[in-house]
């Protein structure tokens, strides 16, 4: 079974919805007793950072899932939730995140040139890194994804799995151990997502 | 490298699609999920779902159908018609949808934009804007392009994006119906002046005019159109590859 983690951010309904699609048992849940029973997790996450980081400590969900994750649970951030699990975050300030990973999270606004649009909203292509992630089993290099984002991962080079072209290369993708996170939203990039999920389900 | 986006555009009343749709191997050619997922396997980047209903109860099937339809296709979806308050955000985003676009009830209050920017994040927020020249000046209509409401267009969509709108439709009623060709001039107008993504609405008949649109207007993000698709003038594949072939990125 795997936990869609609630700490009320963010809809659920597609995330759900696509597990459903490939045969998966999710449920979305805000409890402890049912997330430590999960064979994986999943922390989803849409708008602030700061907001999110607060309503994690607050629930204490924050220290379930650092220590879920140690024990090598498989932990998959996505979007938002991929930000949190690095070290820290400068959206309005700097607030600190789940430490899961090496990295910061910075504005895109400044890394790359003044044409390109703030968010970055749409479909880009995956460029893989030579650290080849169990999650990329059933896609290809170059397959699209589909992303929402105005902030992302910086100094996490030896995490880095996948970066997309937005003027710059971004981080779309990152890993260590049992611990994944994807910029983009699989839920919401067709095929190739659901792929993605599957792979994760998988492992 | 981020593609240009091709949008088909549902309008849904009393959970049906609006305007006749003529497709091979398709059975219930009025149904908004068999449509969305044809859509969706044909290689649309996204869809957008009007509701076009007026009372209470016909807003419960349209919600009950979106659910439906993002258990079952999962590509970005945007809503909007008659979405007034946060209320009214808040049941579409339940309901599976990724964006909610606003129109009158914007123009009736602006506030809408902040509050909704607030509480959602600027990437749930669009911005529609049904725009007409009137004595030679881009001005604002509302209520399904009925009532000129006076306000200058490039003024007011700068505001909503100041406001926290994240993208912005533009349709140009202009245009609209006609399919002559999205409306270049002022499409290049308002890419000019804002820096959020804009997609261009009214006026496709073809494929060549999306080509046009890409090539002339390089700052606009995607192209969005209705009958053309439904009745089958405009194959998305087809019009995807072309895309291609003209040199411009799309997702294949």
């Amino acid at each position: 079974m795997i936990a869609i983690v609630d700490y009320g951010v963010g809809n659920l309904f597609s995330l759900k919805s696509s597990f459903a699609k490939i045969g998966a048992e999710a449920v979305v849940t805000g409890n402890a007793e049912d997330i430590r029973r999960a064979d994986k997790i999943i922390l989803p996450g849409v708008g602030a950072f700061a907001d999110a980081a607060e309503k994690l400590k607050k629930s204490g969900l924050d220290k379930l899932l650092i220590s879920l994750s140690e024990s090598g649970k498989p932990l998959l951030g996505i979007c938002l939730g991929m930000q949190l699990l690095f070290e820290k975050s400068y959206e309005y300030g700097e607030h600190k995140g789940l430490g899961l990973l090496k990295g910061e999270i910075v504005p895109i606004e400044g890394a790359v040139s003044k044409d390109y649009k703030i968010p970055q909203i749409g479909w880009n292509s995956l460029k893989f890194t030579d650290k080849k992630s169990k999650l990329f089993r059933h896609i290809k290099n170059g397959d699209f994804v589909y992303f929402v984002h105005s902030y992302y991962a910086s100094k996490c080079d030896d995490s880095v799995t996948a970066v997309c072209d937005y003027g710059a290369p971004l981080t779309a993708s990152a890993e260590k151990g049992s611990i994944y996170g994807c910029q983009f939203h699989p839920e919401k990039s067709g095929d190739v997502g659901l792929n993605i999920l599957r792979a994760f389900c998988e492992l | 490298m981020i593609t240009k986006r091709i949008i088909p555009c549902l309008d849904v009343k009393d959970g049906r699609v609006v305007k006749g749709v003529k497709f091979k191997g398709l059975a219930d050619v009025s149904s908004p999920v068999s449509l969305a997922e044809y859509y969706s396997r044909a290689g649309a980047d996204e869809l957008v779902f009007y509701d076009i209903t007026a009372s209470h109860e016909q807003r419960k099937l349209f919600t009950d159908i979106l659910c439906e339809v993002a258990k079952n296709v999962f590509i970005p979806l945007t809503v909007g018609g008659g979405i007034n308050t946060l209320d009214d955000f808040d049941r579409v985003l339940k309901c599976g949808a990724d964006k909610v676009s606003v129109n009158s009830g914007a123009i009736k209050n602006p506030r809408l934009i902040e509050d909704a920017a607030k509480r959602y994040g600027n990437q749930c927020v669009v911005i529609s804007a049904d725009v007409k020249r009137v004595d030679g000046k881009f001005t604002v209509f509302a209520k399904g392009g009925r009532e000129n409401t006076g306000l200058d267009a490039v003024e007011w969509i700068k505001s909503c994006v100041d406001m926290g709108a994240g993208e912005v439709v533009l349709n140009s009623i202009d245009t609209d119906g006609v399919k002559n060709g999205f409306d270049i001039e002022m499409l290049d107008k308002i890419c000019s002046v804002v820096n959020v993504p804009v997609i261009a609405s009214g006026g496709a008949g073809n494929i060549e005019h999306f080509i046009k649109l890409f090539k002339e207007v390089p700052k606009c993000d995607a192209g969005l159109a209705a009958s053309i698709f439904h009745f089958g003038e405009v194959e998305i594949s087809e019009l995807k590859k072309k895309l291609k072939e003209n040199g411009i990125s799309v997702r294949l």
